[in-house]
């Protein structure tokens, strides 16, 4: 076996046999799962709350309206003041009043009409008693110029552009919100690794420097293989504990979902209630099935053999200039303690990736932003990805910008790797010292 | 070739600072070599160049009358002063690791690493972690470790550091038993006096330069200084100490009215020890007569003095 399998072997299992390791693998999918299912839970809890509201109308509209919904209960007051309503209310701790006083017209009523209530109201429900005013404003007004109802519903049609690539493909409308969504999981997924794993190569470092092994091994191995080894082992390591968790967290969902009784769909509730209340006034909204079916299928005829090999490539370079990174800080301190200043600005790069990625890479994948961070090494693993699902070529990612990107992060991957390595060579046999930059910069030079 | 290993005019600098200043040595094979010098000497920086874990700025290093390459790894083993096991690891599988990591195939070093646990009386730790044992225990296994390989040249950086007394004379016969096999042997230190005994050579390292070496006996004859430590009995009443000092040069005088002892010692303007032994076996019994042999730390404290002096 060669020295740099030997390492690695060791490297994998030292962390795979790890007690600490072997918890977080198994505890992980469990405990995800559970903060899903109990997400869902609380808004399942949430949403079924019933409000019941108190309707005292003393005008002559709105006898039809402000019928029970399955979130909201309407009860009707009648033939009594306001403050006995008021007090009533307050007193069977319903939701709250609304109170329509008895004018002449209904811009008058609407105008007067108030909704009491013991604290700040919510906000959706303030909204649907609002829509049946407009609704019921918009439709006495249409009157007064003259204009039936039937007819404003043949001029109040909702318009969608048509967008169309100019090779003359139908674009869908939101499917550029997915196709960066889907780009920044890959990203995400990356940050995600480099943090987690970065930090065992560091660690596993100090523990070689701490418990002194450090010379013995070296004295066997050139330190970059060790360097390598333990990367890689790591890594590896890193691939089976994600890969245990996929597998793990999925079959888990699908047992949570057939056995526990929630409904994972109520997560989504909150959007279905605004669609509810739409429909039940005036536009009915196009059915969302055969959109759906569009979706799935442009899903599907997203590029992913370039997304999956791209993942590929740029998660493997990323990851390798981090973690010789991290490699290096660890060889750099003698504890853990010592790497905060370190650790600093390897994470902020990271971040800046996802958040340029989510402001502005997920609005404009093709910009000057967008281009800049997907070439710019350090962020280009992260960036890239969310701009690959258009594609590479023509309507996508232009070519020139792929190959500039891959190349400077293969330089970059080389340069990072040899520094950190001489780093990492001369900080492995260092003892006692706090180290500074300044004197990392020295150690380059040994 | 008679050397095992022959470093020229080997120079180390880390920034501003020289580590190694045109170090050569030539340490024959199969002898026990003494890398002599206080801490800060650059001992350490030689030993690492030799494993090849830095490489000098100037000079070159032969082994066994090659260029240093790579494969010699295989040849060394190396007992570092900073030494230590990976905690967590069964201590089988981690000798199996190390063993296997100097190049040893699995079989074979498991077949040699039951061998020295036997010799060594640890064949029960096999699969203890090593955060389960002393100190000492764990320096058993490194050392195992270190000589498992049968290499060449063995070096040991300040090796019985840490080691109780027990091991520490356990080591230092496995090494000379070694050593009687036909390895070469390296011992660094500071404490001088911990391998003076041991070593057949030695060079003194002070201040990243070598200032002295070659055999020990040879290096102590030339040091010698024609000083002689007597001790006589005085139990017919006193001795003519008055008689002797007038014809001999005497210092550090000691009575010892309890046994009628005194001692002293003499200093001679040549090596002829024999008029000395006659003139004072007639002034009564004698019962110790020594040639006063410098050690290696007060050699060495003699060369550092004479230089400074002379610089």
């Amino acid at each position: 076996m060669s020295k740099l399998r030997l390492i690695v072997r060791r490297e994998y299992l030292a962390k795979v046999r790890n007690k600490s390791f072997v918890i977080m693998t198994f505890l992980s999918p469990v405990l995800m799962v559970a903060m899903v299912v109990l997400i869902a839970y609380l808004a399942q809890l949430n949403d079924s709350e019933k409000r019941i509201v108190v309707v005292l109308n003393e005008s002559d509209f709105f006898s039809t309206d402000f019928q029970t919904t399955e979130s909201v209960s309407y009860i009707r007051f009648f033939d009594v003041d306001l403050e006995t309503a008021k007090d009533s209310t307050s007193n069977m701790g319903y939701t709250g009043l609304l109170y329509i006083p008895n004018k002449k017209d209904l811009e008058m009523v609407a105008k007067e009409t108030t909704f009491f209530t013991k604290d700040s109201p919510n906000s959706l429900l303030l909204k649907k008693i609002e829509w049946v005013f407009e609704d019921r404003l918009r439709q006495s007004r249409l009157q007064d110029m003259g204009v039936s109802s039937k007819q404003f519903a043949t001029v109040d049609r909702a318009f969608e552009i048509n967008t169309t690539s100019f090779l003359g493909e139908q674009n869908l409308k939101h499917i550029n919100e997915i196709k960066s969504g889907i780009g920044l999981a890959f990203g995400y997924l990356i940050m995600m690794f480099i943090i987690i794993y970065g930090g065992f190569v560091m660690r596993s470092v100090i523990e070689e420097k701490t418990s002194r092994i450090i010379e013995v091994i070296i004295s066997s191995v050139r330190p970059f293989q060790l360097l390598m080894g333990k990367i890689i082992g790591t890594s590896l390591a890193g691939v089976t504990q994600f890969a245990i968790w996929i597998v793990s967290a999925g079959i888990l969902l699908v047992i949570a979902a057939l056995f526990v009784d929630v409904d994972l769909s109520a997560l989504s509730a909150g959007s279905d209630v605004i669609t509810e209340t739409v429909g039940d006034t005036m536009m009915p909204i196009p059915s969302m099935s055969e959109t759906a079916n569009l979706y799935t299928q442009e899903v599907f005829e997203l590029p992913w053999f370039v997304l999956i090999s791209s993942f590929l490539i740029y998660f493997v370079l990323g990851y390798l200039i981090y973690s010789s990174i991290y490699a290096a800080i660890g060889a750099a301190v003698d504890n853990e303690t010592d790497t905060q200043q370190f650790i600093f600005p390897i994470i902020l790069p990271l971040m800046l990736a996802i958040y340029v990625g989510f402001f502005s890479v997920f609005n404009n994948p093709h910009g000057p932003i967008a281009v800049g961070f997907s070439l710019f090494p350090l962020t280009s693993p992260i960036v890239m990805l969310m701009r690959l699902p258009w594609g590479i070529g023509e309507g996508g990612v232009p070519i020139w910008q792929f190959l500039t990107s891959i190349f400077l992060l293969l330089g970059t991957f080389m340069g990072i790797v040899w520094l950190a390595a001489k780093i990492y060579r001369v900080g492995i046999l260092m003892y006692g010292k706090k180290p500074t930059y300044r004197e990392l910069y020295k150690w380059l030079k040994y | 070739m008679n050397n095992i290993l022959v470093t020229k005019e080997v120079t180390k600098r880390f920034g501003s600072y020289t580590a190694l200043n045109k170090v050569s040595l030539e340490i024959p094979k199969n002898s026990i070599y003494g890398l002599l010098g206080p801490n800060g000497a650059g001992k350490t920086t030689l030993i690492r160049i030799i494993n090849q874990i830095i490489h000098p700025d100037q000079g070159t290093v032969l082994f066994d009358g090659e260029p240093l390459r790579s494969e010699h790894i295989t040849m060394i083993g190396y007992l570092p002063e900073e030494r230590g096991l990976y905690k967590s690891m069964k201590v089988g599988e981690q000798a199996l690791y190390l063993a296997q990591l100097k190049g040893l195939e699995k079989t074979e070093a498991k077949k040699r690493l039951k061998y020295w646990f036997d010799r060594l009386d640890i064949g029960d730790w096999w699969n203890k972690k090593v955060q389960e044992l002393s100190k000492g225990m764990a320096q058993k296994i490194q050392f195992i470790v270190t000589v498992l390989h049968a290499p060449k040249l063995l070096i040991f950086d300040e090796p019985f550091s840490g080691f109780d007394p027990i091991n520490a004379n356990l080591i230092k016969d496995e090494i000379l038993r070694l050593k009687e096999q036909g390895t070469s042997i390296i011992f660094s230190t500071h404490r001088m006096e911990s391998v003076e005994e041991l070593c057949e050579y030695i060079a003194l390292l002070h201040h990243s330069e070598k200032i002295l070496d070659g055999k020990l006996s040879d290096i102590k004859k030339a040091y010698k200084n024609n000083k002689f430590h007597v001790g006589m009995h005085s139990e017919n009443g006193q001795i003519d100490l008055n008689g002797i000092q007038s014809k001999f040069e005497l210092s550090s005088i000691a009575h010892d009215p309890i046994e009628n002892q005194v001692s002293f010692t003499v200093q001679l303007p040549t090596d002829d020890s024999r008029s000395l032994l006659s003139y004072l076996s007639e002034k009564g019994n004698i019962h110790h007569f020594q040639e006063k042999i410098p050690s290696a730390n007060e050699i060495f404290i003699q060369t550092v003095q004479s230089k400074s002096a002379h610089e």
